[in-house]
């Protein structure tokens, strides 16, 4: 699966965040396991809802993280999209 | 150390119409008489987030044949739990389908012996092939992710490519190739069950293709099965690590099995806290971490790996539960397993299978 800067990544259905106290960070569930997520992960998984486009999810990162530029963010999104696409947990619309 | 339990494995009965001579339910299921209340459940859940559980398995058993399943999902998401059903899928309605998603179902989890039904039908013990195949197309119109669950023995072992097309037709979204683990049902079966290793081969084969080529859309869990393999399998990830387990009447198991081994004694959730029972209870700290370990476990760099393989193996073909796994091929009793192996090697009929009974009489659609 790839994205494109149009692409509208959405969570896949068997896939749920859930935040964990004793961890103070998100786990991404899905059957039979879980992926704790840093930070930024959660921030971009949470804006997987099929209604933002990538490009869009670079901008409200840009917005969160104005020390970052832009281009790195760019590249660590689309890394980690296709990081947790292989898995199966996200689909695209668009 | 501090450990958490990351996975609740609730087996609310032992009832189930289906008779596989694998089941993994003790033999002796019919001895542990008694189920929690639905109360009791839902305290059990409540008492194992607390302690860090993010995942939960409805099993059983069928665990359909509670009437309560409902009510048990929808407590199970309210508290933010995972929740997977696993099932044989026999005695399940699209009403009752459609109640648990809206309950907050996550996943299901959807048994079949083989590809087709005659075959299916007589590992199952029970004509359920086609009750099967319509619950899984309901699970998916329905919008639920479903898993497919195959439990792989000499029978079978040579139609896994056909397995995965029957998937992929099912828009599977994880599928499980599970080889036999020979406790309980299995054990009692396990000449009839154990392929050989040419069989194996193929089928590692023919799953590793699968998995490359369908990856990102199935994902394909291979259970490989530790009599052919020189070590043993991380038993649920080590002894009171990462999982609990609790049967029917409300003991707490570090495993399916673990009170098959005789002698050790494991408490109830009727009489005291799962955090309690989890952290503090004999039989959670019995072998639990590495100060248990025999030789050649103890002074080996795999132990951290492995963690000595399986208790129940251990005690099941050996007599004690604290030997280092025969599976392994270091431990001294490695020659039980070879002895098996070598004869799954020889030709001929096997004996006819012992189901797993007594029969529960179930009626269809109509638990």
């Amino acid at each position: 699966m790839t994205f494109s800067p149009a692409s509208r990544p959405k969570l896949a259905s068997k896939a749920r965040l859930r935040w964990d106290k004793r961890e103070a960070k998100y786990f991404l569930l899905y059957p039979e396991r879980g992926l704790l997520l840093n930070t930024t992960g959660a921030d971009i998984l949470q804006l997987c809802t099929g209604e933002h486009t990538v490009a869009g999810i670079v901008g409200q990162l840009a917005a969160k993280y104005p020390t970052q530029a832009r281009e790195e963010i760019e590249r660590e999104v689309m890394a980690f999209l296709a990081q947790i696409a292989s898995r199966g947990l996200l689909e695209v619309e668009g | 150390m501090e450990y958490r339990p990351y996975t609740l494995i609730a087996e609310l009965t032992y009832r189930c119409p289906l008779r596989c001579p694998y089941c993994y339910n003790p033999v002796e299921y019919t001895r542990h008489a008694g189920e929690l209340t639905t109360e009791e459940w839902l305290r059990v859940f409540e008492e194992g987030e607390a302690l860090g559980v993010v995942q939960l398995h409805l099993t059983g058993g069928e665990p359909l044949a509670r009437t309560d399943l409902e009510a048990l999902v929808q407590g199970a998401r309210r508290l933010g739990l995972y929740t997977n059903l696993i099932t044989s899928g026999v005695p399940l309605t699209r009403d009752r389908l459609r109640a648990l998603r809206d309950a907050g179902l996550d996943n299901v989890q959807l048994s079949v012996q083989d590809v087709e039904e005659e075959r299916s039908d007589r590992i199952a013990g029970y004509r359920a092939f086609r009750a099967k195949m319509e619950v899984a197309q309901w699970v998916k119109a329905d919008g639920l992710p479903l898993t497919l669950n195959v439990v792989l023995h000499r029978s079978n072992l040579d139609r896994v490519e056909e397995v995965v097309v029957l998937a992929e037709r099912l828009r599977v979204d994880r599928l499980e190739l599970a080889n036999t683990q020979y406790h309980g049902w299995a054990l009692k079966n396990r000449d009839q069950l154990l392929p050989t290793q040419a069989q194996l081969e193929r089928a590692w084969d023919v799953a590793e293709a699968a998995r490359a080529r369908l990856a990102g859309r199935m994902e394909i869990a291979y259970v490989t099965p530790d009599y052919y393999s020189q070590w043993p399998k991380a038993c649920m990830e080590g002894w009171g690590r990462r999982f609990i387990n609790i049967i029917p009447e409300g003991l707490v198991l570090p495993c399916h099995a673990a009170h098959t081994i005789t002698g050790l004694r494991f408490e109830n959730v009727r009489d005291l806290p799962l955090d309690e029972i989890w952290h503090h209870s004999e039989s959670f700290n019995l072998f639990r971490g590495e100060s248990w370990m025999p030789e050649p476990c103890r002074s080996c760099p795999r132990r951290s790996i492995d963690f000595g393989g399986c208790r129940c193996q251990a005690f099941h073909l050996t007599g004690n539960a604290a030997a280092t796994d025969p599976a392994c091929s270091l431990s001294p009793d490695h020659h039980l397993i070879e002895a098996a192996r070598a004869r799954a090697g020889e030709p001929g009929d096997r004996p006819a299978f012992t189901y797993r009974g007594p029969i529960h009489p179930v009626h269809p659609r109509g638990l």
